[in-house]
């Protein structure tokens, strides 16, 4: 495995009040891959993001990025990172023009007006390259954004949740131009709260809650090891008791007792041979059926079932 | 020491064209406000009075007014031009570059200081009009301007940075360096004040300011040139150690 262009340990951020946002993390990024991190409101998403890039003073740990501590060598490390905030943060009375070619003589770049051409071209914002950046429309302003963190050509790229209140549409054209980034070894740590955007385009998913990474593990693997089957037969009519032959499979009773809810399998399959053999033995016990739903839980799935489980009380 | 050229001329370019898109406030205002004052203290009162010093007395407010706009538009514009990113939340791309204290200083206060020496050069052209004078050692004129400028610009930077609120951030000029500039000499002579007002006026560090740049001017003032150039080199020192610690300690800058 190649080094890991990021690599966090013990990384903790207490601020002051004693709010800890961030609990002892650990955590490595690979080169060239799309990691999402997923948590809730106040999980520490923003302030890991902060940390690694220079907006928040840790409290403890290191964080080392293309192996430059970042405590000492940070001129080094952060002018190869780009960083794409939440908030629309911008002096909305620059033109974008000015805007994109601030950032990339703010990172120490020579002023190069054909990279800039290229990025606003490839955002879209071409036609707006003098307009003032108040006068675009959010979704517009949020590329304005993502052209000012390309400016430098950034290897790693934080986007805070790039798609936050952005339209369905624009939110896929999004996931586009995040792709084409990857495709140029970019490597890409993205914030989201649509678990769909990162069951779209990770690699690489990790779950942070309270301050502390629950799991880190490849999009697939999780889904596959935490994956399940629910099928929902829809009964001619009501049980009164599971017939011991069906009684044997992973099943409940639901919906004054109309419906036959199954949950088995994983996400690697075989929930939907064990249903085919459900319905087998439904019919050989002589149990109707009008329907049958049956679909493999989603990364949101997975995300809600992990966070229900650690609010529980030991 | 590492030092970003580029970086700290963006910061400097984006801070200049920011004056320049609102030149009608940032230049024309205090040149007016200027002008204002030179018609009325210099051609129609200053007729009236008496030399001080052996200076006419339209000449002789020249370099308290020109400190009254410096000190103040210096201060305000550093102030401002740091608070507003702090404001709007566009400080993030500043603190993820790989900018230090240095660059982020020569760009912000760079700026701040070269909007001084504009309005300064401004102002002096625009005193020809009202009144006759001559400047009797122009470099070290230019050289105490530049420093008056820069060392505000920095006092302007810390004041942007220690400020939470748009009150706050007007508070200084108007209620301390204003008042302050008023009183330091800059229609009159603190040596023709009668005791104890004389020695309560030299309390005053902005009179020190004011006699430093009447010297440049004229040869002649309150207080030697060096006291008050060695004053100014120390607010100097003062205002970069504080930047320095700030930057050092992320004050009010990271959380």
């Amino acid at each position: 495995m190649n080094e890991p262009i990021l690599s966090i340990r013990g990384l903790t951020k207490t601020y002051r009040g004693g709010t800890r946002a961030l609990d002892n993390v650990d955590l490595d990024i690979r080169p060239g891959e799309i990691f999402a991190l997923l948590g809730p409101n106040g999980a520490g998403k923003t302030t890991l993001i902060g940390a690694v890039c220079g907006l928040v003073r840790p409290s403890g740990g290191t964080i080392t990025a293309f192996g430059h501590d970042l405590a000492r060598d940070w001129r080094s490390a952060r002018a190869r990172i780009g960083l794409v905030p939440q908030e629309l943060s911008t002096d909305m009375f620059e033109t974008v023009w000015r805007a994109v070619a601030y950032s990339q003589g703010l990172f120490g770049k020579p002023h190069d007006a054909a990279r800039i051409e290229e990025i606003l071209r490839s955002l879209s914002l071409w036609d707006k390259k003098d307009a003032q950046i108040r006068a675009l429309s959010g979704g517009m302003k949020r590329r304005v954004l993502i052209a000012k963190a390309l400016a430098h050509d950034p290897e790693l790229l934080f986007l805070d949740e790039p798609t936050a209140g952005v339209d369905v549409e624009l939110r896929k054209g999004m996931w586009e131009q995040i792709a084409r980034l990857k495709e140029r070894g970019v490597t890409i740590i993205l914030t989201t709260h649509y678990i769909e955007e990162a069951e779209e385009m990770a690699d690489r998913v990790g779950i942070i809650q309270g301050g502390r990474i629950l799991m880190v593990d490849e999009k697939h693997a999780m889904m596959e090891r935490l994956g399940t089957t629910e099928a929902v037969i829809d009964l001619a009519v009501p049980l009164g008791q599971l017939p011991p032959e069906v009684a044997a499979f992973p099943v409940e009773l639901g919906e004054g007792s109309t419906r036959l809810i199954y949950r088995g399998g994983t996400g690697a399959g075989g929930g939907a041979a064990e249903v085919a053999q459900l319905t087998q033995a439904l019919t050989r016990a002589g149990i109707a059926y009008n329907s049958i739903d049956i679909h493999d839980s989603s990364l949101e799935d997975i995300f809600v079932g992990l966070l229900g489980e650690q609010e529980v009380p030991a | 020491m590492h030092f970003n050229l580029r970086s700290a001329y963006a910061i400097y370019r984006r801070e200049m064209a920011r004056a320049f898109r609102t030149a009608f406030q940032s230049i024309l205002s205090p040149v007016l406000t200027t002008s204002l004052y030179f018609v009325v203290f210099g051609s129609v009162i200053g007729a009236r009075m008496e030399p001080v010093g052996g200076v006419p007395y339209g000449a002789f407010i020249i370099p308290g007014l020109l400190m009254l706009t410096l000190l103040g538009e210096t201060t305000s514009n550093a102030s401002f031009g740091i608070y507003m990113p702090r404001f709007t939340g566009t400080i993030y791309e500043l603190l993820s570059a790989p900018v230090g204290v240095a660059e982020t200083l020569v760009g912000f206060v760079g700026a701040a200081a070269t909007k001084g020496l504009i309005l300064a050069a401004i102002i002096l052209g625009t005193a020809t009009f009202f009144v006759d004078y001559q400047i009797t050692h122009p470099v070290l004129a230019a050289f105490y301007i530049m420093l008056v400028a820069a060392s505000f610009a920095l006092f302007g930077f810390i004041l942007g940075i220690w400020a939470d609120s748009f009150e706050k951030l007007g508070i200084i000029p108007l209620l301390i360096l204003t008042p302050l500039t008023f009183l330091g000499g800059t229609f009159y002579s603190i040596r023709d004040l009668p005791a104890p007002w004389d020695a309560v006026a030299f309390a005053n560090p902005i009179a020190f300011l004011v006699s430093g740049l009447r010297w440049t001017f004229y040869g002649t003032a309150d207080v030697p040139i060096a006291v008050s150039l060695g004053l100014t080199l120390g607010f100097l020192a003062l205002c970069v150690t504080i930047i320095a610690v700030i930057f050092r300690t992320g004050w009010r800058l990271r959380e």
